[in-house]
């Protein structure tokens, strides 16, 4: 074990481990952008920088391991002002259109302004005019609003492996993008979202959640992804009974947080107009509109009427195990093991 | 699964045989193709050069319908080669004489005339999955949807079993299941010849258990397997069908005959979110809520039972599947008493001895339970077969290779393979009634390679037939070097393109499953 002091707390870690691990176990909150457990550091946002003493500079905490004997202070005035100027650049080309932003509420440069008391950049120059990109049906990308934090980047190519964004130009110029610049649609990607999931800021914005609510109007339920077998744990978010958002759960032993398109952005059934709202019954060759009860009641007579082995069930890979169960219960009830389900499709 | 997803990340060797991984079990794919940047070794059998392929240290492009032959062709050099784990054979297996014995004639260049797999990569597969000191082989349909899927199984163990490749982390036998819930379906007894956890039909004791639990009298004679209830609809046998959730007027092999039975059978309760093409051929309809609008528990394809949540109300007067089965018992004058999912579960759990130790508070706290979790005290379990297989000692099966019930000839010269797309999912019930999904995959498009479409005359995007020896269906083609030539590929998302109006109705013997990955038919432009 190291063992270390930060803001003159002794504290233990492995070796290995950074200053923001250290800091974290403490309970010592650090600004990020750029970082994210599992993916690679790259230290390049700097919002982390913490003074480290006889360090020339301050440091990157996010990618600085914690060292025996280490003496780091994460509140001076010094790392204050560090990422003060930090927020101030960032800021300097980034649209305030917080007001109708989607992001708002759930934006960490807009946290970390309030945190370090900046409404507006310090400095004045030229501004990004990037098109709004919004040729696929799922998401929106506004390259304006982009820190060039990278997530997005290491997300797509560590954890999907589509690799199928990359940052292009350099400097003021730089910006995420695909393969020639082409539209996401002619990459690699598949639109899995978790690059959406990840973007610290406005940049990306999923097109069924748009004006579906601000974070702290939302509540949310985890749950399992109704697609494959890979049981998917997902967190919904909700308004005004409508599934709104969704991201993946990333306390889900199943997936880490980790989604496909049929998961992130496959909920849209749920409110689609011709979902089914009353039992239906034919009558005179035609489906019409029944109550309850009077379905119910014939369905219970007709089954009555025919002999055990006459009645056969199919139950479904998509509905609960609850349900399954008392679907083959009932049959068996009645006398008949004909039930089957779609095990082999 | 006997292994874990979480344990794929770290396998030293990934066979993935028949799963186009990366579509139809995406977040399973990232973890492989991070196993692979790890250092694992890949190999991939499969008809088409699917995306695993790019990635694979050797990729084996079997002919459809061979892949009893490969496995006891790379079983054949790994025994010749010595590369079997003689410790394991001996202490955990039986019958390993008669595989070796069967295997001896399927040499590499005998096994290249059956599939079409040259012989120095058949070879290059079997060394590297008999040295590899930990191996997983994953598959799904590729494997089991065959006249012979029972047996591609049975070969997929004994080449697991010759080299000890089970019952250790990374280290087994996955098949990877596709839908949300197949294998909780299967556990709570969905099934005609065995009620929840496996227990058998007609085992006296199983009987006698659920007899006295559910205070009714049982018929102790198995059922019939859905392929064979439609054809007994059709002899007037079964005159009552009630479906929850499916949707086999797209979903089943063979449509012609589906539809005869659906048409014909007396009664018909459909019990759905969408007036689905089966929901439409209904004499009652009940409205389901869907996943997000109710409570219960889902089983994925690591035996984890997880806990779905209820997020929003149902629309209009839809109820949760379990609540329509609840009410419609009272209405048959069953005396059930559930006021909730969590109910159903005790019951489940009391009668089910691998759930005996899962509950919705432990759901909630651990976050999901892999079976068999035999007590409350019992972690669960990641990888089945440790130290000891369930029955006692690991059967090794002779399988023989034998033809498809289909091959092709002059009329149907093509092979056709059908499988699902990344983007939708089974009949499109649900994913085709997403907006941005069904915006982003607007119809079907059949693979067809470049070498068959200039033969035919059939350009990219082209409107075409296919027919087969039951039906005819159209639809536009992608021409594209991911299908060989001879074989051709289409998914089962599309009404409008209902592929199993193509598919025929020959089962394997045993699991009674369709064989959906073989069809011959004949592709002509459209005049």
């Amino acid at each position: 074990m190291i063992s270390l002091t930060i803001n003159g707390l002794n504290v233990e870690v492995e070796p290995g481990d950074t200053i923001l691990q250290a800091a974290e176990k403490l309970g010592i909150r650090i600004p990020t952008f750029c970082y994210e457990p599992e993916l690679s550091q790259v230290g390049a946002c700097r919002m982390c920088v913490v003074e480290v003493e006889k360090a020339r500079t301050l440091v990157a905490s996010c990618c600085t391991p914690a060292t025996e004997g280490m003496v780091v202070q994460t509140d001076t005035e010094r790392v204050f002002e560090a990422r003060r100027a930090n927020l101030s650049l960032l800021l300097a080309s980034h649209p305030l259109d917080c007001l109708t932003c989607e992001k708002t509420g759930s934006c960490k440069l807009q946290d970390y302004c309030y945190d370090y008391g900046i409404s507006e950049s310090d400095f004045k120059g030229e501004r990004l005019e990037h098109a709004l990109d919004d040729t696929n049906p799922f998401f929106v990308r506004d390259m304006n609003k982009c820190i060039l934090c990278g997530l997005c980047v290491r997300k797509c190519d560590e954890i999907n492996g589509a690799a199928a964004i990359e940052f292009m130009n350099r400097g003021f110029d730089s910006k995420v993008t695909t393969f020639f610049d082409d539209p996401l649609e002619e990459s690699t990607c598949v639109f899995c979202g978790m690059c959406v999931d990840s973007c610290p800021v406005g940049a990306l914005t999923p097109k069924e959640s748009m004006r579906g609510g601000r974070s702290w109007q939302l509540s949310s339920v985890k749950t399992v992804c109704p697609y494959c077998g890979t049981g998917c744990g997902l967190e919904l978010f909700v308004r005004d009974n409508q599934v709104v958002g969704v991201k993946g759960d990333k306390e889900s032993p199943a997936n880490n947080g980790h989604t496909c398109v049929k998961g992130h952005f496959g909920t849209g059934f749920l409110k689609h107009p011709d979902r089914l709202k009353n039992p239906l019954v034919r009558k005179n060759g035609e489906l019409v509109e029944s109550s309850w009860e009077d379905a119910l009641r014939l369905v219970a007579s007709k089954l009555k009427e025919f002999k055990p082995s006459e009645i056969a069930g199919l139950a479904s890979a998509r509905a609960t195990n609850e349900e399954n169960y008392l679907f083959q219960k009932l049959l068996r009830t009645l006398g008949t093991n004909h039930i089957d389900h779609c095990a082999r499709l | 699964m006997t292994n874990s997803i979480g344990e794929v990340e770290n396998s030293q060797l990934m066979f993935v045989i028949g799963s186009n991984t990366t579509e139809t079990h995406p977040v399973i794919s990232y973890r492989m193709r991070r196993a692979k940047k790890k250092g694992a070794t890949l190999i991939v059998a499969d008809p088409r050069r699917i995306e695993l392929a790019e990635y694979a240290d050797v990729f084996l492009q079997l002919l459809p319908g061979t892949n009893e032959a490969l496995l006891n062709g790379m079983l054949h050099v790994i025994i010749e080669e010595g590369l079997v784990d003689k410790e394991f054979i001996q202490e955990r297996t039986e019958g390993f004489a008669a595989v070796a014995e069967t295997v001896k004639k399927y040499t590499p260049e005998y096994v290249e005339t059956i599939t079409g797999v040259a012989a120095d990569d058949l070879r290059q597969a079997a060394r590297l999955y008999g040295e590899a000191e930990s191996a997983a082989i994953f598959y799904t349909m590729g494997i089991t949807q065959h006249t012979k899927g029972t047996n591609n199984v049975l070969a997929v163990a004994n080449l697991a079993m010759a080299t000890g490749n089970l019952g250790k982390p990374s280290s087994g036998v996955n098949p990877l299941r596709g839908q949300n819930n197949v294998q909780g379906a299967c556990d709570m007894g969905g099934l005609p010849n065995v009620i929840t956890g496996y227990q058998k039909v007609g085992d006296s004791a199983t009987m006698e258990k659920f007899e006295k639990s559910w205070s009714t009298k049982l018929n102790p004679e198995p059922g019939l397997t859905v392929p064979e209830i439609f054809s007994a609809v059709l002899q007037g046998e079964i005159k009552a069908l009630y479906i929850m959730g499916e949707n086999p007027a797209i979903s089943d092999a063979d449509l012609v005959q589906v539809h005869a039975a659906l048409d014909k059978v007396d009664f018909l309760v459909v019990q759905d979110l969408f007036l689905t093409e089966t929901a439409c051929r209904a004499d009652v309809v009940f409205p389901a809520a869907a996943f997000a609008e109710k409570d219960g528990t889902f089983v994925n394809t690591e035996r984890r039972v997880q806990r779905v949540r209820k997020a929003i109300d149902p629309p209009g007067e839809a109820k949760p599947d379990w609540l329509i089965l609840n009410e419609l018992a009272a209405e048959l004058g069953l005396n059930w008493k559930y006021d909730q999912a969590e109910d159903i579960f005790n019951e489940i759990t009391r009668l089910t001895p691998s759930y005996a130790g899962i509950s919705y508070p432990r759901l909630d706290r651990e976050g999901g339970l892999q079976w068999p979790c035999p007590s409350p005290d019992h972690p669960g379990t990641r990888y089945l077969h440790q130290g000891q297989f369930t029955k006692g000692k690991g059967s090794f099966v002779p399988v023989e290779y034998r033809p498809s019930a289909e091959s092709v000839d002059e009329d149907y010269p093509l092979l056709l393979t059908t499988g699902r797309n990344l983007y939708n999912y089974h009949t499109g019930t649900m994913t085709r009634h997403c907006d941005c999904i069904a915006e982003y995959k607007t119809e079907e498009l059949i693979q067809v390679n470049y070498a068959d479409a200039q033969d035919l005359g059939i350009e990219d995007g082209d409107l075409v037939t296919v027919s087969s020896r039951r039906g005819t269906i159209e639809a536009r083609v992608h021409v594209a070097d991911i299908v060989p030539r001879g074989v051709i590929f289409m998914t089962f998302h599309f009404i409008e393109a209902a592929v199993n109006m193509l598919t025929g109705h020959a089962l394997d013997p045993v699991s009674k499953t369709p064989e959906l990955k073989v069809t011959a038919v004949r592709l002509a432009k459209k005049a």
